[in-house]
């Protein structure tokens, strides 16, 4: 099995209600507590999982927008366990999911500054890196609903811009999508081979916005009346 | 790269320790400028353990949980850090051995084999501090075979001009001393000269456009999605001016280089012998400490194109 997750960028809004359920499910979960730093202060900062950036692709007047929601890649060849020196880092053979050992971790950052993704956050207070665990404490809950069975942020997003599935099943929804939208997955130069994929934005058709052709009698009049009724 | 003061310090303190210690040895084997005395080699030999372990406890500092720091020694197998560990317990006991058959009159094989094993070890040690951070994908300027080869050459330089202030305070002929430590850092300049061209040019790295995966058009940053810092600004934010740089390198090169090299020449004319051996010593520890800092200071994480740049 190689779970992960497929992120639609063309549906994502950017509400950032991912990372906010990320953060209830995971600062009471096993992983917990994320660390907030000045929640209520000048200079408000914190761990988190799951941070969304926004990105303006090309140039006006064919620019886009792209809201780009990033958590931890579950990659293939996870340079960060490879480089930990404790062995606090490990990725599940049964899953694929990269988890960290809380109990053997020492803070000494090498595995953050071997991810390119900026998965993992050192939390200041236990002195220990932390980062998504694809809610590892939540997808094999059986005593949830079956459907209720997948990460914080896949289940949240109101947009549906994200999916859960296992990468390694051909026929999954998430391999399937994957193949038809023509996904992709972030810096592979660096062959990390990552798990999650992203759904690139969809070419549409632009959007006229020059004056609009004159109507006839009915649309003068009604224009007529709609000022008429605004003053 | 944000440059943590206590890595900086291990890395020069223990590069100068083992540099020192591998070099006494070699000094003891061929009895350069006359050989050392019994007590200078140890005195040598406990100057250059106390650099090893004072600098490796001050990488302990850098820990945000330094009590699970013994665990570092487990991933022998995958992990630099893990192997640079390892490596500086095993040279502890064979230099020990190598001290301890000087200071007993142990016979000569005993000696030089523990001592040619120790030295061999330092080597290893070294290289492993640099492939630390040469086997980094995510840091274009550190993923360079010069890297390793910058820490060796610089923390043999550091030994060499500490092994000649012990010469000049021994009263033994300098002039081995002062060939070997010209050599030694003329080698380390031209490393460091290549390393300072090579991070120049950008080369094949990633962009903004194979981060984000939109390789068809111009991409920028909008929003990062963040108030203020994070764990990831804080840790890879820091960057330092290009004409800052370019005068930390001058710097380097005139404290690092420069400098013991003239002090070199005043020991050799005889010029104020004792004094021009410390100020050497000093300058090049001065000068190391600078090529570290910028050694951090100028590396850019690839995470840095998530905030906004466009190539790293």
């Amino acid at each position: 099995m190689r779970l992960g997750l497929v992120v639609d960028l063309d549906v994502c809004v950017g509400c950032h209600a991912c990372a906010i359920a990320c953060k209830e499910w995971n600062a009471s979960g096993t992983i917990g507590p994320l660390t907030d730093y000045q929640p209520y202060g000048a200079e408000p900062s914190g761990v988190w999982f799951n941070r969304i950036r926004s990105y303006e692709m090309d140039e006006y007047p064919n620019n886009k927008t792209v809201n780009f929601p990033m958590s931890c890649m579950h990659c293939e060849d996870a340079a960060c366990v490879t480089v930990c020196p404790t062995g606090a880092s490990y990725k599940r053979p049964e899953d694929g999911i990269v988890l960290i050992d809380q109990d053997k971790c020492m803070g000494c950052n090498y595995c953050s500054w071997a991810c390119p993704y900026g998965a993992r956050e050192l939390d200041r207070s236990s002195g220990t890196m932390k980062k998504c665990t694809l809610c590892v404490d939540r997808i094999y809950d059986q005593a949830l609903p079956v459907e209720e069975r997948q990460p914080a942020c896949v289940l949240t997003c109101p947009a549906h811009a994200r999916m859960f599935g296992d990468f390694d099943d051909p026929d999954s929804a998430v391999s399937r999508t994957v193949r038809e939208r023509s996904g992709f997955s972030l810096m592979p130069e660096l062959n990390y081979n990552p798990t999650n994929q992203y759904l690139p934005p969809r070419s549409k058709p632009v959007i006229p916005v020059g004056p609009k052709p004159k109507g006839g009698l009915k649309e003068s009049i009604k224009q007529f009346a709609n000022k008429l009724v605004r003053r | 790269m944000h440059p943590a003061f206590s890595v900086i310090f291990f890395t020069v303190a223990s590069g100068a320790g083992f540099g020192l210690f591998s070099l006494l040895f070699i000094a003891d084997v061929f009895k350069l400028g006359g050989g050392f005395s019994r007590e200078a080699l140890i005195i040598g030999g406990f100057i250059a353990l106390g650099l090893i372990i004072f600098g490796l406890l001050s990488s302990t500092f850098h820990l945000a949980n330094p009590k699970n720091a013994w665990r570092a020694f487990n991933r022998f197998r995958t992990s630099w850090l893990s192997r640079e560990g390892v490596f500086a317990v095993i040279f502890m006991p064979l230099a020990l051995i190598y001290l301890a058959s000087i200071w007993f009159d142990a016979p000569t094989w005993l000696r030089d084999t523990s001592g040619f094993l120790a030295a061999i070890l330092a080597w290893i040690t070294v290289f492993s501090t640099g492939m630390i951070y040469a086997c980094l994908k995510t840091i274009r300027q550190w993923n360079t075979p010069l890297v390793p080869a910058n820490y060796l050459a610089l923390g043999y330089a550091s030994g060499s001009l500490l092994l000649l202030l012990g010469a000049v305070v021994s009263g033994l002929d300098t002039l081995p001393y002062i060939a070997m430590s010209a050599l030694i850092m003329s080698i380390a300049a031209v490393l460091k000269a290549i390393y300072y061209f090579w991070i120049g040019s950008p080369g094949l790295s990633p962009t903004i456009n194979t981060a984000t995966g939109l390789t068809r058009a111009k991409v920028k940053l909008l929003d990062t999605g963040h108030t203020h810092g994070t764990f990831l600004t804080q840790e890879f934010g820091f960057q330092i001016a290009r004409q800052k740089a370019g005068l930390l390198k001058v710097v380097v090169f005139v404290l690092g280089f420069a400098l013991p090299g003239l002090m070199l020449v005043w020991v050799f004319n005889q010029h104020g012998g004792q004094m021009a051996a410390i100020v050497a010593v000093v300058a090049g520890l001065v000068g190391a400490s600078v090529e570290r800092w910028l050694f951090f200071a100028e590396a850019r994480h690839v995470v840095n194109l998530y905030h906004g740049a466009q190539r790293c």
